[in-house]
């Protein structure tokens, strides 16, 4: 039984540790933190985080159509956000800046269908309501210790991927010409790292729902980048800040009857304010004015 | 015997001609840059300047005749050479440093990701990373080196691009246009460091430029591209009022200022066309409508 929160830290913890559920949601969202700052990190850097946001939308419907067909939710997280990828790579980029906002007008049609599915999924299923907040905002009740495998698996392929293509990837990201010049494959490597994204988002999707993803998707990578500008610094940070968003939030939602979502999302966001506090009280302008001459 | 004449130069065009999607970019060209000199390629907008350029790094084909660099078919001398790609300045809010845009012109496209203290275990690190502070030293870039590059001038940025560019000891320099979008004494200056890197490290320079006035001091050799032909020569030979006349068949005349300036008078610029500047990455020149 849950005895409560009791200001003494060791004896909190150890409550952490006292049931299976418990240590099961660790585990996963130890996994999906990890995940999540590593692509985050790009992704912020790609400024593609509407792409992400998409691809965690998109596993709402997949996870709906799943339960409504009678197989596995997780299958229906992945095999949708990758699926989503793979469309989203597809979508032509012209050269020359034009093509984003061709692609995020792109980006934004598969995003409100996904959701529109989604809706008619529950609506087919009939009832589930408590099942549809779960998917939305998230739930760590009821990991079970093969959806910890899952995680585990998909999490350790997807980050030995971005391990091998970490480098040309970074080059393509800051600078694609020269990048394309040197013979990176920029295009080839955005789609790799798109389904490498889609699987991040089906992963956090789990745990902080399909609306709440960017909760470790985006501010921990966002928070790290304002606080420095080395590449090597601010991705191990951007790691360490999801890792303590999650334990931090996994902890709070224990003690408390409000959901997982809430608290994780709260807790980056604090991150968030405080780093953008911070560097503004540093105080080097954040634009020259020179650049902002220029602008 | 051809071995023994393509040898002695870093860039040879011969008879060559380009064309994209049916249309003829320029033909018949033939170009000669010696090693160790400075060539300016010049012309109006949409003449094929940048697909001159191209040409030389194998990045467009030719539909006819030859090009050579450092000894070698266009295309096959990559790593001897550094190129500095038309651009626009970075993202104010790119949060990485110059330095790190620098490192990656050393190993940017090796696959994998670099070791976290490898500098400390890896004497080829080491020497890397030693080689990355001589370049921004080499550009006078050591000041700014270490601030978000998004937050830099742009003449700063194109330091730090031309330092990215001399990372591996390039025989071969290839600028698109590293001086538009900059001021004034930002041009001045960028232009002359380019003019010492040729002179102290005896890099050929090949140079695509609006205006010939900031680098004229420092140039060797010009081509002129225009209506779909090259003129090549030294400025004297080629920035004159008969030779532009007689490449654009209409009448062009060449004056120059107290201060040594050239102005070039009745230049018509070539057909406007939108997609023309990207023309060559798009496979597309004409018009949409």
């Amino acid at each position: 039984m849950v005895t409560g929160l009791t200001w003494n830290i060791a004896d909190d913890i150890r409550q952490l540790f006292l049931y299976q559920f418990m240590v099961n949601a660790l585990r996963a969202g130890t996994i999906v933190a990890v995940l999540a700052g590593a692509l985050g990190w790009y992704m912020v850097l790609r400024r593609q985080a509407f792409a992400g946001h998409t691809l965690a939308i998109v596993s709402f419907p997949g996870a709906a159509g799943a339960i409504l067909l009678g197989i596995s939710a997780t299958v229906g997280y992945f095999a949708a956000a990758i699926t989503a990828a793979i469309v989203i790579a597809a979508v032509p980029r012209s050269a020359g800046g034009r093509g984003r906002s061709s692609e995020s007008a792109a980006i934004g049609t598969v995003q409100a269908f996904a959701l529109a599915c989604g809706a008619l999924f529950v609506s087919l299923y009939g009832g589930f309501l408590n099942g549809l907040t779960n998917l939305l905002f998230g739930s760590f009740l009821g990991v079970s210790g093969n959806q910890v495998l899952t995680l585990l698996v998909v999490a350790a392929a997807a980050l030995a991927t971005l391990a091998w293509i970490g480098r040309p990837l970074f080059f393509g990201t800051v600078d694609p010409d020269v990048a394309a010049a040197r013979g990176v494959p920029v295009r080839l490597l955005s789609t790799v790292f798109l389904m490498l994204l889609g699987c991040a988002a089906a992963e956090v999707s789990q745990i902080t729902g399909a609306l709440l993803v960017f909760a470790l998707l985006v501010m921990p990578a966002a928070t790290a980048q304002r606080l420095t500008a080395r590449p090597t610094l601010s991705f191990g940070l951007t790691i360490v800040i999801a890792l303590a968003v999650v334990w931090l939030g996994l902890a709070a939602a224990y003690f408390s009857v409000y959901p997982v979502g809430f608290y994780i999302t709260t807790f980056g966001f604090a991150g968030y304010v405080l780093a953008a506090l911070a560097q503004t009280a540093v105080s080097r302008p954040v634009r020259s004015p020179v650049a902002a001459a220029r602008a | 015997m051809g071995t023994l004449t393509t040898v002695q130069y870093a860039v040879r065009f011969e008879h060559a001609d380009v064309q994209l999607a049916g249309r003829v970019i320029w033909s018949d060209v033939n170009l000669s840059v010696p090693h160790g000199e400075f060539v300016a390629v010049l012309g109006p907008n949409g003449a094929g300047k940048s697909t001159l350029i191209k040409a030389a790094l194998g990045l467009t084909g030719l539909s006819a005749g030859s090009v050579t660099v450092l000894g070698r078919p266009a295309g096959q001398s990559g790593r001897e050479i550094g190129y500095l790609p038309q651009r626009r300045n970075f993202d104010s809010g790119l949060r990485v440093r110059g330095i790190d845009i620098v490192s990656l012109g050393s190993d940017g496209e090796r696959w994998g990701v670099p070791l976290p203290w490898g500098s400390k275990f890896l004497p080829s690190r080491r020497a890397a990373n030693q080689r990355v502070q001589e370049v921004i030293e080499l550009v006078g870039a050591t000041a700014f080196a270490h601030r978000p590059i998004g937050q830099v001038s742009g003449g700063e940025q194109q330091r730090l691009l031309i330092a990215q560019a001399l990372v591996r000891r390039p025989r071969l320099l290839v600028l698109d246009e590293p001086l538009d979008s900059l001021d004034l004494p930002s041009q001045a200056s960028v232009a002359a460091l380019i003019g010492r890197i040729r002179r102290e490290h005896g890099v050929t320079i090949m140079l695509v430029a609006h205006d010939v006035n900031p680098i004229l001091p420092y140039l060797d050799r010009v081509a002129y591209v225009a209506r779909g032909y090259a003129v090549c020569g030294t400025p004297e030979e080629v920035i004159t009022s008969q030779t532009l006349t007689e490449l654009y068949q209409t009448p062009v005349e060449v004056l120059r200022a107290s201060d040594g300036r050239l102005v070039v008078v009745g230049e018509p610029e070539a057909p406007a066309r939108h997609t023309d500047r990207h023309a060559d990455q798009q496979g597309e020149v004409t018009a949409p409508w």
